[in-house]
């Protein structure tokens, strides 16, 4: 089918300034494949289905916004005080010198403009393959345009328990960077794993994730989107699940004009288990999409989607999450919970929460809720000396807890709670 | 201790008259009991005491200690002193009952100018007030109130009087739910906290919760006003009798 015009047009002139792939080694096939695809379902635009509730035009704009660089002084950097193994990306591009020695048992790191020109790789089954199957039934433009386009990242494949969290902190130095980045992970039969993400990246930002577990492998990964507000970001994790896999997914989000999070999980092998949750915190000109399509297609497998978010001051919040449970996925355990705290009346949560489900032995519940603070309760806290702006805050750390529960370290977790904290605190009339 | 005079309390959002022409003294050191009929407004002197929303006062007073109550927000007559133990305590899911009441302790010890608690010496503090109130360990973990059974939220209110040392305490039913065992519990803890600085308002349907608290002075509250007061004697009254006598005389 023909493309429309209008997205012809806005689809050439944001390819305009990027460098056509190179054709040859199996990554430039991959990309070209990945632009032919591009090039038949244009990029997102306001009207479409699933742009409903939140506008890709910065997105998709052949020039990204620019953002003002931001470093607060006032926190340690985010998982500063762990063991692990530090890899650095300054607006979009791998920092060898700023980054850890990779040296690690069970671990194996590439960059992906050098291994995408060996003659075979293991990431050749992954590299845009994953992104393709996520994109039925809906279209994803952003993440292709990723795999076509992307011109850094890095390979990583877990082939044991990995002792160290990997961490990949993005810097942001440059007020115009508009950064393409694509890692390939592959957790191996039985392995471990743990991704960190954090920092602002660039003022434009697309990322794709693509993970692949294996029968039995575990896959843990938390990021924090930080607290840089002029930065935007579109995002794409995209994770097959084999036998008894285990993946858990956590995001927090403070602050941020435009962030639009996109998982898109398939659960292939029976007894898997994904977990994906969130904690967004917005205050003022700040929009947060959190995009979830989980594919149920083996027999007993467990999904959870616990996303929550605290909107204020005009902020805006998104939820589409689907669970889709295919014919013969029997057992299937899906759970699904979006919820906002609205802690003025300026702030809203559009909700979009869906089930499909062609199975007839399973499980499936779904709930969406936009509420204030419970005036109950606040009343309960205050009657027991608590002021009032730090009861309201307790309540809002409270609603926050069933999403930082799905972290599975204690410790990040009270680092991501200590810094939620200190979030609400600046914001103390 | 506290001096409720001629007050009158209407609902904000409505105009229903609750509380109409209310006095009250109770002195330090002293256990005021106040009987009284369903929705003759025994909880709404105690949420006005302790300053909820929803409540206009038109008319009168209430100090404590000298200091005008109802100029003051929640958590500062919390802290003059102030400690209501709820009819129906409310569930926070999300807040753990341990953080929750070192939170409120140290707001409180913030408050008056003291010392914050240290983690240590406020986990052996409140180790040793639950072991008496026959609280578990996995009680104080757990989110305040949630899924508490309706006497377990009874004994942790009567916990949480018992951190925060308050001056005047305003006990609202809180025998109500209570099994013969936890009563005593509950009574035990009342008593423990008697001295001659601390006073007591003990709402409550029953003579049983007050032959184990013993209250000086006993009061019957009837639509919005105090219409009779009187020794111990006067629980038992109502007791066997029920209130139809004590309204026919004052009536
Ligand atoms: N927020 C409110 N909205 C509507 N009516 C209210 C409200 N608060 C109190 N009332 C009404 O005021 C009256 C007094 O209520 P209150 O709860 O003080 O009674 P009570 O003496 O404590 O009764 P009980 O013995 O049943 O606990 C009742 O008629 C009640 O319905
Ligand atoms: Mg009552």
């Amino acid at each position: 089918m023909a493309l429309p015009q209008v997205k012809q047009s806005a689809l050439e002139a944001r390819l305009e300034g990027l460098s056509l792939p190179q054709t040859g080694a199996w990554l430039g096939m991959a990309q070209s494949d990945a632009l032919t695809r591009l090039n038949a379902m244009g990029l997102p635009a306001p009207r479409d289905e699933y742009w409903r509730f939140t506008n890709p035009t910065s997105l998709t704009a052949p020039v990204p916004t620019p953002a003002a660089l931001f470093s607060p002084q006032d926190e340690a950097p985010m998982f500063d005080a762990l063991d692990r193994l530090k890899l650095v990306f300054v607006d979009g591009v791998f920092d060898a010198d700023a980054s850890d020695e990779i040296a690690l048992e069970g671990l194996e790191i590439e960059r992906l403009a050098e291994a995408g020109q060996a003659d075979i790789h293991w990431a050749k089954d992954i590299y845009g393959k994953l992104e393709e199957r996520g994109q039925d039934p809906v279209q994803r433009p952003l993440a292709t345009l990723n795999t076509a386009f992307a011109t850094d990242g890095v390979l990583i494949r877990a082939t044991g328990k990995v002792s160290k969290p990997v961490q990949l902190v993005y810097l942001h130095q440059d007020e115009n960077s508009d950064a393409i980045l694509h890692h390939v992970i592959r957790v191996e039969e039985g392995a471990e794993l743990t991704i960190l993400e954090n920092g602002p990246a660039a003022a434009r930002f697309n990322k794709v994730m693509e993970v692949d577990v294996a029968d039995r492998a575990e896959f843990h990964h938390v990021r924090t989107q930080g607290r840089d507000h002029e930065r935007r970001a579109a995002t794409h994790i995209f994770a097959r699940l084999g036998a008894e896999s285990l993946f858990k997914s956590f995001t927090m989000t403070a602050n941020g004009v435009m962030t639009r999070n996109e998982v898109v999980i398939e659960l292939t092998g029976d007894n898997a288990n994904a977990h994906v949750a969130g904690a967004c915190m917005g205050d003022g000109d700040f929009h947060h999409d959190d995009t979830v399509f989980i594919t149920h297609d083996a027999v007993n497998c467990e999904s959870r989607q616990v996303f929550k978010k605290v909107l204020r001051n005009g902020a805006t919040g998104v939820f589409q999450g689907k669970i889709l449970v295919q014919p013969g996925a029997q057992k299937t355990d899906g759970y699904q919970i979006s919820q906002s705290l609205l802690l003025d009346e300026n702030a809203q949560f559009l909700a979009k929460p869906e089930l499909e489900i062609y199975a007839d032995d399973v499980a499936c519940s779904h709930g969406s809720t936009s509420g204030a603070i419970d005036e109950t309760a606040l009343f309960y806290l205050q009657s027991r000396g608590i002021p009032h702006a730090e009861a309201t805050d307790l309540l809002t750390l409270a609603f926050l807890a069933e999403a930082i529960e799905e972290i599975s370290s204690e410790e990040i977790a009270d680092d991501i709670r200590d810094r939620l904290e200190a979030w609400l605190l600046r914001r103390r009339g | 201790m506290l001096e409720i005079k001629n007050l009158h309390v209407k609902l904000e959002e409505e105009d229903k008259a609750i509380l109409k022409g209310l006095d009250l003294t109770v002195e330090a050191g002293k256990v005021h009991a106040i009987m009284g009929p369903n929705g003759s407004g025994k909880s709404t002197l105690s949420y006005v005491l302790s300053g909820k929303d929803g409540y206009e006062v038109t008319d009168g007073s209430a100090e404590l200690l000298g200091e005008d109550l109802l100029e003051l927000e929640p958590e500062e007559r919390a802290a003059a002193g102030l400690f209501l133990a709820f009819q129906y305590p409310v569930e926070i899911p999300g807040v753990g009952n341990m953080t929750f009441l070192r939170t409120a302790v140290n707001a409180q010890r913030k408050a008056r100018g003291e010392e914050e608690l240290s983690a240590a010496d406020f986990l052996k503090i409140i180790r040793a007030k639950a072991k008496s109130l026959k609280i578990d360990a996995d009680m104080l973990k757990r989110p305040v109130n949630t899924g508490f059974s309706g006497g377990e939220k009874k004994r942790n209110e009567i916990l949480q009087m018992a951190m925060l040392e308050p001056k005047m305490c305003i006990l609202d039913e809180t025998d109500s739910g209570l099994d013969v065992d936890a009563m005593k519990l509950v009574a035990e803890g009342v008593n423990a906290l008697r001295d001659e600085g601390r006073g007591f308002l003990v709402i409550t349907h029953y003579q049983r919760l007050l032959d184990h608290i013993k209250p000086d002075v006993v009061h019957i509250l009837a639509d919005g006003k105090i219409v009779k007061t009187g020794g111990p004697e006067l629980a038992l009254e109502v007791e066997n009798n029920g209130y139809a006598d004590i309204l026919a005389e004052v009536a």
